[in-house]
């Protein structure tokens, strides 16, 4: 048997943006994994000297399927930095906005960018893979198509209230752009209602609320019905839960922050909660083309390595909370906010990572409901305020892929620094000095590779699963 | 009509756009006439060695590629190297798959501002020394030179928008299957003229407000966003206010400035893009078109004639004084 010690794994779609994963193996399974985030635009560095408002146009660009959550996080930034909060009814707008894209994200990996791996001839013969093939064949199954147009009639309530998506300027500091009347009421409950019906018809093939009121993976893999129960048919029989395992530590800024809480808490996950120690995050250089020392994000800076270095092989710097790596995304959302189902699951690989995500696709409809139901067409949607000479903000908001921070700090008027952690880049991190692998670096170790593979469906399913957002991840 | 869609030094927004078309849905749209992917990196599902072997047999000439779309800047740094953008698996920078590939191809479409004129990645000093495809911001010759055409004979077609409307691409390549897009249907930047030629202005709600120079004051107000917020909606061009977004939507019906995103260095409009520079008072951008004096004349008389209704609706967030109702005179 020859086998091939390394195979790099390139051009890795399906997913957005670039990424490329080196693979060394042994034994036919993985030994080791490095992450390469290839593509460098410099966000950070475009921003310094800029007027802090302009924030809001530019960063929502770094990426064009988090965008709004970028705006989100922008508008916190500067909101902290002028010590303005927005309306009530202001921030509940901006968090329905910003809960329609994050649907629309989970909705789009589960059916463009995840399952269509099932229907790889390599599962030719298996039971179910009839079935994968009429529901996921790019551009032509029935789960894409559907998808693909409830998405975008779910936006209708972004072209209503944002103007557009992606990139909108709707969401500011002290609230939303566009004071919604009653007959914006009526039409957002209709367009969430058709939603919730493909969602119940296609997708769960039952009632949200029976799916969100799962509370063990016994449970969970008893749900047969719609694409979410040939999903986990397809689970169980790969064993996708023992796939791609996690630290089973998971970290939440807090999802869209209302005036009488957050919709999803916040918190630190490592078989207990706790609360995360903002002051505790840190940037490693070690394995980045970045120069310059590891440092919080109040002191961190862009400077990349043109030269490259050998030691390095990623632009992706590799944070660390309290000097360890978490996973972030909807899975760790679900196990921050107690979910019984995303607690028993929490550790857990492909499976757990997938269903974690279907569970905030189930419960977000019925919060986005929830604040539909409560916009009340007679109050102030925005309030405006002054930005400071000089002054520093933090913007802490849940992107679909998980934590997203924004650290502003402004001086003589203008940016003086402005630096950027995104979901992925915490999941997708390079090592760190002390040679710590990142989350995904980690849960590619041992998967199985076959004979002559040099594209491994294992990998791909891990990978996956994570729904990296590569943009975002160096910016 | 084969399709190779690259993701060069961009946010991915236009691809994200692309997919929210409708009436029918963008696999109808495209499929229905006959226009697929040979690969797209969102939707496609061959990934590493299989792509590849795509990429390999477009450049030897062993499949014909109709139309070689870009979406995103092409990063020339650092130093010249493109190596800022390695297309992941290939050892090769984007820059170099992008010359390689282009003149294989039908048609160059550089979908999105960014791979048109270097957009928004090429802002605040421009990092990654980006450009777009054959345009580096206004001045043509980017990453392939001015005088680059594809075999069809067509300088690259600038679709561009940040991020582009869905139809503005689904129609591009419709036309272009048809035979139906020629150099005589671009504007002087590249741009199609079916929705190049029109401006945001035309269709927005606000418009009466313009009438009236009856201008908002801060972000919320909904009055015309022309004189104090940095709209440049009456010199922008797209069809954005005749054909809405995701439904009913549009920048300035969303309550926000236009920025000009279609145009050739919006990203850097010398000032906060929320306020608009005024010397004396006087807007510094007037309406496309639009003899200066004329403006001032025109401002100063509809800015005295404005009805009551319209300067109170202007300064709040929503209708607070509703049109005057005529009762008919008549026969009862």
């Amino acid at each position: 048997m020859t086998e091939t010690p390394r195979l790099v794994v390139g051009p890795f779609n399906r997913v957005e943006g670039d990424l490329e994963v080196h693979l060394d193996l042994a034994g036919g399974a993985v030994a080791e994994a490095r992450v390469n985030s290839p593509l460098y635009r410099g966000f950070e560095r475009m921003l310094e000297g800029k007027d802090p408002r302009d924030a809001l146009t530019i960063t929502p660009r770094i990426c064009g399927i988090c965008s709004i959550s970028q705006s989100a996080a922008a508008a916190r930034a500067l909101g902290a930095a002028m010590g303005l909060e927005p309306t009530p009814q202001g921030a509940g707008m901006a968090a329905l906005i910003h809960a329609v894209e994050n649907v629309s994200d989970h909705l789009f990996h589960f059916n463009l960018f995840f399952m269509p791996d099932f229907i790889r001839p390599v599962y030719a013969g298996k039971p179910w893979f009839d079935r994968a093939v009429s529901r996921f064949t790019p551009a032509e199954g029935g789960a894409q198509r559907a998808a693909v147009a409830a998405r975008a009639e779910l936006m209708h309530i972004l072209g209503l209230m944002a103007g557009k998506w992606p990139h909108t300027l709707a969401i500011q500091p002290g609230g939303v752009t566009r004071a919604p009347g009653s007959r914006d009421k009526v039409r957002i409950e209709t367009t969430l209602r058709a939603f919730r019906r493909y969602l119940e018809e296609v997708v769960f093939g039952g009632s949200l609320e029976a799916f969100c009121a799962i509370e063990t993976v016994d449970q969970l893999m008893a749900w047969e019905a719609g694409d979410a129960g040939l999903f986990l048919r397809i689970a169980a029989d790969l064993d996708l839960d023992r796939l791609g395992r996690g630290s089973g530590r998971y970290m939440s800024f807090g999802a869209y922050p209302l005036a009488e809480g957050y919709g999803f808490g916040r918190g630190l996950w490592d078989g207990s909660l706790g609360a995360v120690d903002f002051g505790a995050i840190t940037e490693d250089l070690s394995h980045a083309w970045m120069l310059g020392a590891q440092a919080h994000p109040w002191q961190g800076e862009t400077r990349p390595d043109e030269a490259m270095r050998d030691a390095a092989y990623s632009w992706c710097k590799a944070p660390r909370l309290n000097g360890q790596t978490v996973e972030t995304g909807a899975l760790a959302r679900q196990v921050v906010d107690g979910h019984p189902l995303a607690r028993a699951l929490a550790g857990g690989g492909v499976l757990a990572r997938v269903a974690g995500r279907l569970l905030e696709l189930a419960r977000t409809q019925a919060f986005m409901e929830g604040l539909a139901k409560g916009i009340d067409p007679g109050a102030a949607f925005m309030v405006q305020g002054d930005l400071p000479e000089a002054g520093q903000g933090a913007g802490l908001v849940e992107a679909a892929r998980g934590a997203l921070g924004h650290w502003l700090r402004i001086e003589d008027g203008r940016i003086a620094s402005y630096q950027i952690i995104a979901p992925t880049t915490w999941n997708f991190s390079p090592r760190d000095a002390e040679g710590v692998p990142g989350p995904l670096e980690a849960a590619l170790v041992g998967a199985p590779v076959g004979e002559g593979e040099t594209t491994p469906v294992s990998v791909q399913h891990i990978v996956r699963s994570f729904d990296p957002c590569m943009v975002c991840t160096v910016h | 009509m084969k399709v190779l869609w690259l993701q060069a030094a961009g946010c991915g927004g236009c691809t994200m756009s692309l997919l929210c078309a409708e009436s029918p849905n963008v696999f109808d749209t495209l499929g229905g006439a006959g226009i697929e992917f040979l690969w797209h990196p969102t939707v496609s599902l061959e990934t590493g060695a299989e792509v590849r072997a795509i990429f390999e047999a477009v450049e030897s000439g062993e499949i014909a590629l109709d139309v070689l779309a870009v979406e995103g800047s092409i990063a020339r740094g650092p130093r010249g190297t493109g190596k800022f953008q390695m297309v992941s698996g290939t050892g090769r920078s984007m820059l170099d798959w992008v010359e390689s590939l282009a003149p294989k191809a039908r048609h160059v479409v550089a979908v999105g501002t960014c791979a048109t004129y270097g957009g928004v990645t090429s802002a605040g000093g421009n990092p990654s020394d980006a450009v777009g495809v054959q345009y580096d911001g206004a001045l043509p010759g980017g990453a392939l030179p001015v005088e680059f055409r594809s075999i069809s004979g067509l300088p690259v077609i600038n679709v561009a928008g940040c991020p582009t409307h869905p139809d503005w691409v689904t129609e591009t390549l419709l036309l272009l299957n048809e035979g139906a897009l020629g150099a005589e249907d671009l504007d002087a930047f590249g741009r199609p003229l079916f929705y190049a030629k029109h401006l945001v202005h035309h269709g927005c709600s606000k418009n009466e407000f313009y009438e009236y120079k009856a201008s908002a004051v801060e972000l919320s107000d909904i009055g015309c966003m022309m004189e104090n917020l940095g709209c440049i909606g009456t010199q922008a061009v797209g069809d954005c206010n005749i054909r809405p977004w995701n439904g009913d939507g549009s920048c300035t019906s969303g309550g926000y400035p236009c920025i000009n995103c279609t145009a050739p260095e919006f990203e850097e409009p010398r000032h906060s893009f929320t306020e608009t520079p005024k010397i004396a008072g006087i807007p510094v951008g007037l309406p496309t078109d639009m003899p200066k004096a004329w403006f001032m004349a025109l401002a100063s008389l509809s800015k005295a004639a404005t009805p009551e209704r319209i300067a109170k609706n202007a300064v709040a967030d929503r209708v607070e004084v509703t049109p005057t109702i005529r009762k008919p005179k008549g026969r009862r």
